[in-house]
């Protein structure tokens, strides 16, 4: 375990993704101006990398862009080799055992199409069945239960060219669950979707943890994503884990605060009271900071107490603040 | 079973090319009558050239624009597929299959090499037989032996193709080594000139190179110059070929894995 990655208890023998001490570096061949021949250069997409996801766990893997996130889940999908490290995948090693391992795992990519682009949507999971080798009744009673759940019935027949993105991406993860896949990468599988379907996914992905116990990797940029589903946030820059914990604990670790927001009656003086400060006033309204961790209650108790209230809010902090001030700090 | 889906899919959706298809047999067939009269001139000044007689330098001419396509001796084919996926970094999606790359992408061509036997194979012999009165086998076991000889050339030519498109993992674009590659293919696999033509060492070592196997080594088996021993030792000159080239296949594709970045994120 690296001192970096600050983890709840490990996992145990139970752990369905053992990732220890793990490392890619890239050979790269880079012109430098006034030599002949190109400088050959090593670089580090993953180094240091260690975790364990237990079964059953929807875990978000988040960071910047080029962080090492894709690099680690080629690596766990086994079509990259590690430099350096291992990792294990349900007891497979992955770039050895890496047709094994393809039929207990579900993969998607917000980015691209596992469909074939010219067949009807039926037809390319006809095809998957056969790869797969999925017996037929399993087959159907999975096909039957993700055309309803995804909604997709009246698409069955389309060509995938012809899908919207949002149908073509629930195409997809039909697709990657048709073999009953025991871990699920999702790699920003909400990148360009509206609202609504991205709602719809999220609520489908949770269901689908909960009545199946599947294991989830989640990569995303989209923080909401992480929210409405994942437990458990490792977030990764320069390709080393720089956090992995609950999203809880990485509002705390990120020192962020509440807001209480206090509507006055009228204008005031800055509200003196214990436990919070205040940040900014504007005419009758004024915004007071305290800790996350802290109750609310005896503050609000206390301003309700000394002053007139018209109103009251509570402003959690946004997580998108907390992983900013994360990844700035590793710099 | 997978790949009897894959290449009946393939085959379908070449299938829908009917104009390309009857515009390319157009093309075969007004090929095949120019290197005809040449042929039969080159025969009228040596009569048994490369131990052929004029009807059988005819034959080999149809013969030769029959297997144009079914080879893709120009490159193309599921291994442009390939190349086109190793680009853009779809390959990955490939890799996450829990089936060999090369068996699939094979399984496709075949199904595409069946299409273009039965539509630009096939149009251009009868073309041939009527027009020129081109030799038929003179066995059923002459015609299996070439039906099976097809099938190792499409293999040899698809293990070719596949290394070409491999190298995109490298150089990230196939199409200078696929055109050189293409220029080797048209001069030793026998279809620009007979390997039987070529002169002392060239003609022994066009006669073992792998190329050989796309048009020579079929031709002569329709031809009935490969019997018994002979037949058996031509197709097994195929099968050595098909075998170490898809061996290679293989080994530069565990190469790429270990090697190259996947294109993209």
């Amino acid at each position: 375990m690296t001192p970096t990655a600050q983890g709840p208890a490990p996992h145990g023998p139970a752990a369905l993704i053992e990732v220890v001490d793990l490392e890619r570096t890239f050979d790269v061949r880079r012109r430098v101006e006034g030599r002949r021949r190109r400088v050959r250069e090593s670089v580090v997409a993953v180094r240091d990398l260690s975790f364990e996801v237990a079964a059953g766990e929807m875990v978000g893997y988040i960071g910047p862009n080029g962080a090492g996130k894709s690099t680690t889940i080629k690596m766990l999908t086994g079509i990259l080799v590690p430099t350096g490290g291992h990792v294990r995948v349900g007891g497979l090693d992955p770039s050895r055992d890496r047709v094994e391992l393809a039929r207990r795992i579900g993969v998607v990519f917000g980015q691209r199409s596992t469909l074939w682009w010219d067949l009807p949507l039926r037809d390319s999971f006809d095809l998957l069945q056969k790869m797969y080798r999925i017996p037929p009744q399993r087959y159907r009673a999975n096909l039957d239960r993700f055309v309803e759940l995804l909604d997709l019935g009246d698409r069955l027949d389309t060509p995938v060219r012809q899908l919207s993105l949002g149908q073509r991406m629930r195409g997809d993860i039909a697709a990657a669950l048709l073999h009953d896949p025991e871990v699920l990468y999702l790699d920003e599988p909400t990148i360009g979707l509206d609202v609504v379907s991205k709602s719809r996914l999220r609520e489908f992905l949770r269901a689908l943890n909960g009545e199946r116990g599947t294991t989830l990797l989640l990569t995303t940029h989209d923080l909401q994503d992480i929210e409405a589903l994942c437990d458990r946030v490792i977030v990764i820059d320069r390709g080393t884990a720089v956090y992995d914990g609950s999203l809880g604990g990485l509002h705390a670790r990120g020192g962020s605060t509440r807001t209480l927001v206090v509507d006055l009656v009228d204008e005031a003086a800055p509200i003196d009271v214990p436990g919070a400060t205040v940040r900014r006033i504007e005419g009758p309204r004024q915004w007071l900071s305290f800790p996350s961790d802290a109750s609310a209650a005896p503050i609000v108790a206390a301003v309700a107490s000394a002053y007139d209230v018209a109103d009251l809010s509570i402003q959690e902090p946004a997580i998108e603040d907390v992983i900013r001030d994360l990844y700035s700090r590793g710099a | 079973m997978l790949h009897v889906a894959v290449a009946s899919r393939a085959f379908r959706r070449y299938s829908t090319y009917r104009a390309a298809t009857v515009a390319g047999i157009f093309t075969n067939s007004v090929f095949g009558v120019i290197y005809s009269y040449a042929y039969l001139a080159l025969w009228r000044a040596n009569p048994s050239a490369g131990g052929y007689d004029s009807q059988d330098a005819v034959t080999y001419v149809w013969l030769g624009q029959a297997l144009l396509m079914t080879i893709a001796l120009w490159g193309g084919g599921a291994t442009d597929d390939l190349a086109e996926r190793i680009r853009t970094g779809d390959v990955a999606i490939d890799l996450y299959r829990p089936v060999g790359l090369v068996g699939w992408y094979l399984a496709s061509d075949l199904g595409r090499a069946a299409y273009h036997l039965l539509t630009r194979g096939l149009a251009p012999t009868l073309i041939g037989l009527i027009a020129f009165r081109i030799a038929l086998p003179s066995s059923p076991v002459t015609a299996l032996a070439f039906g099976v000889s097809v099938v190792l050339a499409v293999v040899v030519s698809f293990a070719i193709r596949f290394l070409v498109a491999s190298t995109a993992f490298w150089l990230l674009d196939q199409s200078g080594v696929k055109v050189m590659s293409g220029a080797f293919a048209i001069f030793f696999s026998g279809m620009m000139l007979p390997l039987v033509l070529f002169p002392g060492w060239l003609g022994t070592l066009a006669l073992g190179l792998p190329w050989a196997s796309y048009v020579q080594v079929p031709a002569d088996i329709w031809l009935g110059r490969h019997s018994g021993a002979d037949l058996a030792s031509a197709l097994a000159f195929q099968v050595l070929w098909a075998v170490v080239l898809l061996a290679a296949c293989h080994g530069v594709l565990r190469l790429a894995t270990r090697k190259v970045v996947v294109q993209g994120g």
